[in-house]
């Protein structure tokens, strides 16, 4: 049976695991033996217990690694490297595009490598996209980190002793982990403002809760791939100047812009020294470098005017019980593609261009870098010759002469109709234009006192109306007494199942009526 | 004051109670006395025909009054009878079937009234067109009926030429009515019988499942007018208000429903949904994956849910699912969960036929919201659970012009949190469109009968 193994992380401070008990679960479900480490999920709050109650067997590092299928979250060191069996499937977060000494060890040891950072960011590879997890939960953590270092309460109050006024946020860069940080501040009542170069996602900040501030020139179109890309001269200077004025204003400053991997400087010194003492800078792409020139990565900063900088690395990794989880169902969700046939054989399709995209070794041969997916996972980018407004304007004009020219015909054929209508019935005989008479106005009782008709009560309407006409039985009635036997046949007949449709009508509207009831 | 002016008192006073009766029923709080009136009035008209029948019965009273009692009780041991036994999910053919009784009716009556009254042009055109209208009624209720209730393929008819047959076959009783009217006899009436008839079968044969709905209502609509008709022929001012009313009413309800289909009236009664538009549909395109998600899961996202709308559709009908639904939504609602309900006007197969499944289950009807009440609050929901519902939440309605319900509208449950699909396979709907929601990331498919996983769902919560 193909076996996947779940070693322990070993670079220091990694509190996530790939794989929790729930997870566990469901890739046995896909036909997989779990082998987990022991102690893998200790730093999590998963023990080894709850790994075996979910039917995963606990072993050492050497069997993990051993495994036919390896999902780790961090990459694998060298030993981890030759630990693992030649035709193995490595899973796991691997930088490729940063890492060439590690493409170039598996490539070497022979392994299938599937990086989970290089998930295509098209919308149906989204359920396996780990950087949107991590992100995620980076997001909700800045704010969470934020607010323990800033000497105030996010929401404002109103007390007896006086009023506070509520936390200024402002972030910057509406990803993944922008709209998460505007949404847990939002929620712990701060004031809210977010920028983004990409004017699309205004939409989304504001849907999150939070103001997006808008600065015409600075913001770009859509890219492609669904990344924010470089910006142009005049843009960042626009740019900078928004910054300047935001951060000045606000209280926390949470700061997420990744452009493929590096961190853009976005806040310089200069404007960090303009911002208030007891501000909090949370740099959620120290990472990359940091956004702010004064980020140390994995450090706390304080600088001489007293704003904090917090450089944090391991933000997912604060909350690890949820990002394992999270990044667990991640895992399950790759190897459900791995594994359509729900076997435990894992079957790596290259057409498949999410797959193709995470591939970066096969069989000794190095697949990186795939070709780029040119699916965006923004909103289609506007036509390139978008119309102009002379043109607009022109269609609009046309479409309105449409619809005059519908109406003018339309008036006419009433007209005609009407005249029509009129010259029949004026050579119609006397007793028939009473009986036209009362048709005509009954058809327009009938329309207007079922015009505002309860939509819910449509289907007994429509038994109550099927009872009603149910009245063709009085002409069947009259006709019985007819001395002609076809006619009194013929008649008991219709009548019969006119009287059928009344008491069945009525009776069946009836119980559909009593039913409805209110909450009482 | 003699018998007559009596029973024409009475008409008066049961055409206004039909008329208070259909006011009545459009609205919850007054159904009931709508439907009391429509009862009291249709007892008054029925006291004032006997009367007059019997007093103007051709035959020994006594006969007459035999008959009439007999008949009258035929159709309250079968017409009781079918209105106790029917399952709420079997109304649509119900209703359907009763709706071929009128036209029936009307059929019978107008050949009826040409063989006992004195033939004027007038009167010849009148019985001419009663019987015209109860025909087509009569085989296109019959034909609603078959399809409703599964015993032939509910998917349209494609004859050849279908609207030159329609055409046709109007021309054909036009010109017939032309000969009927100028050289009276049995044959041209008889000859256009037979082509109403063949006609309303071929008009509701060739009209697929999903435009259903408008097309029980239309028939409604049909039976009204195929009443007024015979009203006219029989010179009885009750028979021509309630036709009308009926038939007015009718032709209002499908009307509504075609507007809630963006569906223009003509289109769904000269042909089915299927038609050349479905064929466009079928070509493949990658949609992706789709999630599935267990019982146990869906249970637990309940669980943590706050806000949570339930959107129904035909399927919950089939799998008889409201039971369990409702249990699901009171066991819900004691946790402090917000449940409500999203019903399409175009849900089930009958308008208004989720709301009354929901009602048979108990569930009050002030949650039951209707699609325009409730498409604004999609973003502040949890959890959307679709049970049995395809076509009436497809984004594909909005997003893809090309498709073939393009432009109808339709729940938008998509933006939710999460998004629950109870189906029995990834089939398509009865428009035979794919359906890009199940695709989406916030969407999770729960597969297998409605019914059973919902009561899972209900151990589990």
């Amino acid at each position: 049976m193909t076996t996947i193994g779940v070693p322990r992380e070993t670079r220091p401070g990694e509190r996530l695991v790939a794989a929790t008990p729930k997870t566990v679960a469901q890739l046995r479900a896909l036909g997989y033996d779990v082998l987990v480490e022991h102690g893998a999920g200790a730093a999590a709050t998963f023990d080894d217990a709850a790994y075996e109650a979910a039917g995963a067997t606990i072993v050492d590092a050497a069997e993990a690694w051993g495994a036919d299928v390896v999902t780790a979250v961090g990459a694998p060191d060298t030993a981890q490297v030759a630990a693992l069996r030649p035709d193995a499937v490595l899973v796991a977060m691997l930088n490729p595009g940063g890492r060439a000494d590690l493409v170039d060890a598996l490539t070497a040891r022979g392994v299938t490598a599937l990086s989970l950072d290089a998930v295509p960011r098209i919308s149906r590879a989204q359920s396996l996209d780990v950087l949107s997890t991590l992100s995620n939960v980076a997001g909700y953590r800045a704010v969470v980190e934020a607010a323990q270092e800033y000497g105030g309460m996010f929401a404002g109050q109103v007390t007896a002793a006086g009023k506070t006024p509520p936390a200024k946020v402002f972030v910057i860069g509406a990803g993944v982990a922008g709209l998460a940080a505007i949404g847990a501040a939002d929620s712990l009542g701060a004031q809210v403002r977010a920028f983004d170069v990409r004017p699309e996602v205004g939409e989304q900040i504001e849907s999150m809760g939070a103001t997006f501030v808008r600065a015409e020139s600075a913001q770009q179109q859509v890219s492609a791939d669904g990344y924010a890309s470089a910006l142009t001269q005049d843009q960042e200077a626009a740019t900078a100047a928004v910054y300047a004025a935001e951060t000045a204003a606000a209280d926390v400053v949470i700061t997420t812009a990744l452009v493929r991997g590096t961190a853009p400087r976005t806040i310089t010194a200069a404007m960090v020294a303009g911002m208030r003492a007891g501000s909090v800078i949370v740099d959620l792409a120290a990472s990359g470098g940091g956004n702010c020139e004064l980020t140390v990565p994995g450090e706390r900063v304080v600088t001489d005017n007293g704003v904090v900088i917090l450089g944090w690395t391991d933000l997912a990794g604060r909350l690890p019980q949820h990002t394992s989880q999270l990044f667990g169902t991640n895992v399950v969700h790759l190897l459900q593609l791995l594994t359509p046939g729900k076997d435990g054989v894992p079957t790596l399709d290259l057409d498949d261009p999410v797959q193709r995209g995470m591939t970066v070794t096969r069989d000794g041969e190095v697949l990186w870098p795939p070709p780029p997916v040119a699916v965006s996972a923004a909103m289609p980018p506007p036509a390139d010759a978008a119309p102009s407004l002379e043109e607009i304007a022109a269609a609009e004009a046309a479409a309105h002469a449409l619809a005059e020219r519908r109406k003018q015909r339309r008036t006419v054929t009433f007209a005609l109709a009407a005249v029509l209508v009129a010259l029949a019935i004026s050579f119609a005989p006397a007793a028939f234009l009473g009986h036209f008479t009362v048709f005509v106005l009954a058809v327009f009782v009938g329309y207007y006192v079922i015009s505002n008709v309860s939509h819910s009560l449509h289907t007994p309407l429509m038994a109550q109306t099927n009872a009603i006409s149910g009245i063709i039985l009085v002409g069947a009635l009259l006709q019985i007494g007819s001395d002609d036997w076809l006619v009194t046949v013929l008649a008991c007949v219709a009548a019969a199942v006119a009287s059928i449709n009344i008491f069945g009508g009525f009776l069946v509207a009836n119980r559909m009526i009593r039913m409805f009831r209110k909450d009482a | 004051m003699s018998l007559t002016s009596v029973a024409q008192a009475l008409y008066l006073v049961a055409a206004v109670l039909f008329i208070l009766s259909l006011a009545g029923l459009s609205r919850q709080e007054t159904a009931r006395r709508g439907n009391l009136s429509g009862m009291v009035g249709m007892g008054l008209a029925l006291a004032a025909t006997v009367a007059l029948s019997l007093d103007g019965s051709e035959r020994q009273v006594a006969v007459t009054a035999t008959l009439i009692a007999a008949v009258l009780l035929v159709g309250l041991v079968v017409g009781t009878w079918q209105a106790r036994r029917v399952e709420m999910t079997q109304m649509p053919e119900l209703i359907a079937i009763l709706h071929s009784f009128v036209g029936l009716a009307a059929v019978l009556v107008g050949f009826n009234s040409y063989l006992t009254e004195p033939a004027d042009p007038v009167h010849l055109i009148e019985v001419f067109l009663g019987v015209l209208i109860g025909a087509v009624t009569f085989t296109g209720s019959v034909v609603a009926y078959l399809k409703l209730s599964a015993r032939i393929a509910s998917a349209p008819l494609m004859l050849p030429r279908r609207n030159t047959l329609n055409l046709v076959a109007l021309v054909a009783s036009a010109g017939l009515g032309v000969w009927f009217v100028a050289a009276p006899s049995i044959v041209p009436l008889l000859l256009m019988t037979v082509v109403a008839l063949a006609l309303g079968w071929h008009l509701v044969a060739s009209i697929g499942g999903g435009d259903m709905p408008v097309v029980v209502s239309m028939l409604n609509s049909y039976s009204g007018w195929a009443a007024a008709a015979a009203g006219f022929m029989l010179s009885n001012d009750l028979l021509i208000v309630t036709g009308a009313l009926v038939g007015s009413s009718g032709a209002i309800l499908s009307y509504i429903m075609c507007k809630a289909m963006n569906r223009s009236f003509i289109s769904v009664i000269l042909g089915g949904f299927g038609a050349e538009e479905g064929t466009v549909a079928a070509v493949d395109r990658d949609y992706g994956e789709h999630r599935e998600m267990s019982a146990q899961d869906v249970a637990d996202l309940l669980r943590d849910a706050k806000r949570v709308v339930i959107t129904p559709g035909y399927g919950m009908a089939v799998a008889k699912a409201q039971y369990p639904v409702a249990e699901l939504v009171a066991k819900l609602r004691a946790r402090g969960v917000e449940v409500r309900f999203g019903v399409h006007p175009v849900a089930g197969r009958l308008p208004g036929h989720m709301n009354v499944l929901l009602a048979e289950a108990k569930v009050p009807y002030d949650i039951v919201l209707e699609m325009d009440e409730i498409n604004a609050d999609f973003g502040d929901t949890d959890v959307v659970l679709v049970i049995g519902a395809n076509d009436t939440v497809n984004p594909a309605a909005l997003d893809d012009p090309g498709s073939p319900i393009a432009g109808m509208p339709v729940l938008e449950v998509w933006h939710a949190k999460q998004v629950v699909v109870f189906k029995r396979s990834m089939a398509t709907g009865y428009a035979g469109v794919q359906n890009p929601l199940f695709f989406r990331d916030n969407t999770a498919m729960l597969f297998g009968d409605a019914k059973e996983q919902t009561e899972k769902i209900v151990h589990a919560v």
